[in-house]
């Protein structure tokens, strides 16, 4: 069925501008371990390793053998819809200003009752259900009952569409268009529906392929912006940036560069410039105009994306310098998370391995192509994930990473021989 | 299991309730501190005299009934505070029943009490349970409306009920609420008015929902020998139960732990449904009501629907049932509901009901319910009460 999402109206700019509101979001040590797997677009309940039984709501111990070896295992999510109820008043304001909502508890076949929002297209008590995970507005994991038969999306329901940063309809910029990855970004999110696209140019006088043809997308309007100059990005937050509502980051400055290789600090100022000072100067003059905007519903600001790489989670000794440059912007990024969060922006991270363009030539296969990572990122808008790993080479440092990190620093060693 | 052995001569007196209001600006000490107070009065026996004291709050934080024990000058040899809500009053009554049998205590004061202010429940639910806080209130922050609508929801779907059949009790409520002079709601109300009030959470209306307030209830536990001391009239306790986390395998909660040990309790009291002459339920929502019939013995399980049907609620009906007008016409002070029941059972057993009075009462059965910790209430409890 295709996704009929209506595209966002403008706010009538004499009203005043809402101020934004959270649902509960306080959660005890070990139901983190839900929002965890959410953020990666996983749902994970707990697993008894001792006698199999499943658990919820989170627990320490095992309700059936008390063996306190609980591991987080993927679900299937299938169940059935007991009971439910349409609240007309609730405590919290967040809901109170959404109201009507609709809950239910559904018996999972895995033998546990969850408490779940439901999609307006499931049925009424009873009926056969899928419960997916997202993450809500205040950035912890929400279960939502979905009906059992075809795959509606959240944004198919006005409620949950605000648990996804769906970018139809939506006013986006790209801070760099120039390369292969920024250019492919555009194009995936003017062919997801956004209305506008502000496509960031620095040193216009290098000129390179692509730009060109990316002015002819309708939704598109390219705009100087240098991450390295903190005027250009002040100059065009003032312009724009009352109007954005999604921020893409896709300036990257990458020199494979391992410590031995050059003298000098230079080629690593350039990259932390970029990388990570690039994104402090956006945060800077961009963040607040966000979170200004963030309760402005329908056309308010949602969504903050990085273009990490999966050398920010551990060092590529081949690209040292690019590795920690990533490192330095991947912690920055949480503590931008954690300062948009108030207003309930999300931020969301993506950690590519090698992609197929000239930096990482010398890379073996697999890599991942710009069209697929700018793929990942309009599926990442469009559903509700705060991390993720497009790609075999991602998934695997991933996993390497999940379960030794030290394994993997030894595993990466060798490629520095 | 091992049938326990009986309450003997252990009797409840001097029941006290501090009126209830909407809100305040008070602290639950100052309504648990009245309601010792009203005990000492009520019953004319020395501060001094008073050596146990079981407590029941929700608000009473950072203290506990340790706290209370030097905030009220009181100086006991026995002490329990009971954080069982709803079931708190009939928990109260078995570990104060065994303490003043064994010699641990000779006279011991239950109390139960909490303050209300205008934005003390949505703090209380919010992080009411850890599994509340994780995966309840984050679901639309209902509260206890969320909870109960889903077990009414899931009870009429599976049994038949309609709204009306809970709206008769509502309605039988009212009635007896009107002739109590402490009831908060002291207008008459109507089926109509019932059926049609606001939706709150469907399939529940205004009127299926507790009006949270601030009161507290209290009484004394002893032995028959120091009432007669002091002169008090009494109710004899002829038999308690209770049970937490019941049936948890249920999908949804349909009944509590009263069907695991109604046998117990009538056997325990001698005494079979037959022959309570009245019953005080745990009311915050009327479908509980209906799963303490069924659990109770009162009619069989899935069949509270015909009961209602075949019956009238009022203290002068086929089955006189909260005749004080029960939490949802009196009002619910916290854990204080958990303690109305059987404040008001033993007024009804010792000739002095404040409102509608059940004639020739002989025996009373009080039920207590409480703590939605996560898809259910958790705990539940009965005693069965007798005239001196």
């Amino acid at each position: 069925m295709p996704r009929a999402a209506k595209i966002p109206i403008r706010k009538n700019p004499i009203l005043r501008t809402r101020q934004p509101t959270l649902p509960p979001a306080s959660r005890s040590r070990v139901a983190l371990g839900l929002t965890a797997a959410a953020a990666r677009g996983r749902f994970e309940l707990q697993v008894c390793r001792d006698c199999g039984a499943v658990q919820y709501p989170p627990r320490e111990v095992c309700r059936d053998c008390l063996s306190h070896r609980l591991a987080w295992r993927q679900q299937d999510g299938r169940g059935e819809l007991v009971t439910e109820t349409t609240l007309r008043s609730a405590q919290e304001l967040y809901f109170r200003e959404r109201l009507p909502w609709r809950v239910g508890i559904v018996r999972l076949n895995a033998g546990v009752n969850v408490i779940a929002h439901l999609h307006e297209r499931v049925g009424t008590a009873p009926c056969r259900v899928r419960v997916e995970v997202a993450l809500d507005r205040a950035g912890q994991a929400a279960l939502i009952a979905v009906p059992e038969q075809g795959r509606p999306h959240l944004s198919d329901d006005p409620r949950l569409r605000e648990m996804t940063c769906d970018p139809r309809g939506r006013k986006i910029l790209v801070t760099d268009g120039k390369s292969v990855v920024g250019q492919a970004i555009v194009r995936a999110l003017a062919a997801a529906g956004a209305e506008v696209i502000w496509i960031g140019e620095a040193e216009p006088w290098k000129k390179v392929a692509g730009l060109e043809a990316l002015r002819e997308l309708p939704p598109a309007t390219v705009v100087p912006l240098d991450v390295t100059d903190g005027k250009s990005v002040r100059e065009l937050a003032g312009e724009i940036g009352a109007k954005v509502d999604i921020l893409i980051n896709t300036a990257d400055h990458h020199s494979a560069f391992s410590i031995a290789s050059r003298r000098g600090v230079e080629t690593a100022q350039s990259e932390m410039d970029v990388n990570y000072l690039g994104l402090l100067r956006l945060a800077q003059e961009f963040a607040p105009l966000l979170k200004a905007r963030a309760a402005d519903e329908p056309a308010n600001a949602i969504a903050w994306v990085n273009l990490l790489s999966i050398f920010a989670l551990a060092n590529y000794p081949p690209h040292g310098t690019y590795s920690a440059s990533k490192a330095a912007a991947y912690s920055l990024s949480q503590a931008l998370r954690a300062e948009l969060r108030p207003a309930g922006v999300c931020v969301i991270n993506l950690f590519p391995g090698p992609v197929d363009d000239e930096w990482d030539q010398l890379e073996m296969p697999p890599k991942l192509s710009p069209v697929s990572l700018a793929s990942a990122v309009a599926e990442a808008l469009k559903g509700s994930v705060e991390d993720v790993y497009p790609g075999d080479v991602a998934q695997d440092w991933l996993a390497r990473h999940l379960d030794n990190p030290k394994a993997l620093e030894r595993e990466l060693e060798e490629g520095a021989r | 299991m091992v049938a326990p052995a009986g309450y003997d001569d252990v009797v409840l007196a001097a029941p006290v309730t501090i009126p209830y209001v909407r809100y305040s600006i008070r602290s639950a000490h100052w309504f648990l501190g009245r309601a010792l107070g009203g005990l000492i009065a009520a019953a004319k026996i020395p501060k001094a005299r008073i050596d146990g004291l079981a407590v029941a709050s929700f608000t009473l934080a950072p203290d506990t009934a340790v706290g209370l024990t030097q905030h009220l000058g009181l100086t006991v040899r026995w002490l329990d505070h009971v954080p069982m809500g709803g079931a708190s009053g009939i928990v109260s009554i078995r570990r104060a029943a065994r303490a003043v049998q064994s010699g641990d205590a000779e006279i011991v004061a239950c109390i139960g009490g909490d303050t209300n202010h205008t934005d003390s429940f949505r703090r209380n639910t919010s992080v009411f349970s850890q599994f509340s806080q994780d995966a309840v209130y984050p679901y639309g922050s209902g509260g206890p409306n969320t909870s109960f609508a889903f077990l009414t929801a899931y009870y009429m779907r599976t049994y038949g009920a309609e709204r009306k059949d809970f709206g008769k009790l509502c309605v039988a409520q009212r009635n007896n609420a009107l002739k109590n002079p402490i009831a908060l709601f002291k207008k008459r109300l109507t089926l109509d008015q019932y059926l049609d009030a606001r939706l709150v959470a469907d399939p529940l209306r205004l009127f299926d929902c507790v009006m949270p307030c601030a009161g507290a209830e209290g009484f004394l536990v002893m032995r028959r020998a120091t009432a007669v001391e002091f002169g008090l009239r009494f109710a004899r306790l002829l038999g308690a139960i209770e049970r937490h986390n019941a049936f948890p395998d249920d999908p949804v909660q349909y009944r509590g732990g009263w069907a695991m040990d109604r046998d117990a309790l009538y056997a325990q009291a001698a005494v079979g449904p037959d022959d309570i002459d009245f019953l005080e339920t745990y009311d915050d929502y009327p479908v509980i009501n209906v799963l303490q019939f069924e659990g109770l013995g009162f009619c069989k399980e899935g069949e509270g629907t015909a009961f209602i049907r075949a019956n009238t609620f009022e203290a002068d009906g086929s089955f006189p049932f909260n005749t004080s007008g029960g939490q949802l016409s009196v009002g619910q002070a916290g854990a204080a509901g958990g303690h109305l029941g059987i404040t008001e059972a033993i007024r009804q057993l010792t000739g002095e009901a404040k409102g509608a009075c059940v004639a020739n009462a002989r025996h009373g059965l009080v039920s207590g319910f409480g703590m939605i910790n996560y898809d259910r209430g958790v705990c539940s409890g009965a005693a069965v009460l007798a005239a001196a």
